[in-house]
């Protein structure tokens, strides 16, 4: 089925940009008439997504990051995040609870929060061209009229 | 987001309010690292109760608040987190390692 809407953002690898990008997908998926604890799941998972992106993928640099969401089949959300920074050696051990290469201010927790507040998550990645998150969440609409 | 300090007798309570995420984060360990210089508090307490928002970097900064007072030789915890930011709480099972006291009803 084709997506019935969309949108897109680009902005720098900026940290103060992490709110701005959890704000705008937060906004866009308000028309799904979520509840507060959908929007608060999905505004998580794509501040863990961002930040990634901020801190691994261009940690000496700055770099662009796009984001998308779209909504197929009338209530489910996708939003894709991708940058073109280092890239992921080890997706697998990545994704484990608690592995991180950021350092001591980085709890390695980040893939773990996505998956537990998200339906999906898949993560592309190849070393020196960027990767790729997949987010995905079905809304169950709250003022649904029977 | 913004801290709020204040230290009693040896005890440094540290309240957040606002969104707690990595730009957050950065500035608010300096903060806390140079509250816990300046006290050097047996305890130290953070109060989540005004903290609408957390990411992961939350629960980092809060681990290296415990080490900070644990070379210190002093303990740490925290207070009365609600809403999304103790659904993070608890999805990081970050209870095994540091006391987390809920808001009593």
């Amino acid at each position: 089925m084709a997506h019935t809407d969309y949108m897109k953002l680009e902005f720098p690898s900026k940290s103060i940009n992490e709110s701005f990008a959890r704000a705008a997908v937060a906004c866009f998926a308000a028309r799904l008439d979520p509840t507060l604890e959908e929007i608060s799941d999905i505004k998580t998972a794509v501040s863990e997504a961002v930040t990634n992106c901020i801190v691994h993928a261009y940690p000496n640099s700055l770099g662009t990051i796009w984001l998308r969401a779209r909504i197929v089949e009338e209530c489910r959300l996708e939003i894709t995040i991708r940058d073109a920074g280092v890239g992921i050696s080890d997706i697998k051990k990545a994704r484990e609870p608690m592995f991180t290469t950021g350092g001591a201010d980085r709890s390695g927790m980040g893939f773990t929060i996505m998956e537990s507040f998200m339906d999906k998550v898949r993560v592309r990645s190849a070393e020196g061209k960027g990767t790729t998150v997949f987010l995905s969440r079905q809304i169950i609409r709250k003022n649904i009229v029977i | 987001m913004k801290i709020y300090s204040q230290e009693n007798d040896g005890c440094l309570r540290l309240a957040f309010s606002g969104e707690l995420d990595h730009h957050g984060a950065k500035s608010a360990m300096k903060t806390i690292e140079n509250l816990i210089d300046e006290h050097l508090p047996h305890e130290c307490v953070m109060d989540l109760s005004e903290l609408s928002f957390m990411d992961s970097s939350g629960i980092a900064l809060i681990l290296l608040v415990r080490k900070r007072m644990s070379d210190i030789c002093g303990s740490a915890w925290v207070e009365n987190p609600a809403g999304q930011p103790l659904r993070v709480l608890e999805t990081s099972g970050i209870d095994r390692v540091i006391k987390v006291c809920l808001k009593a009803e």
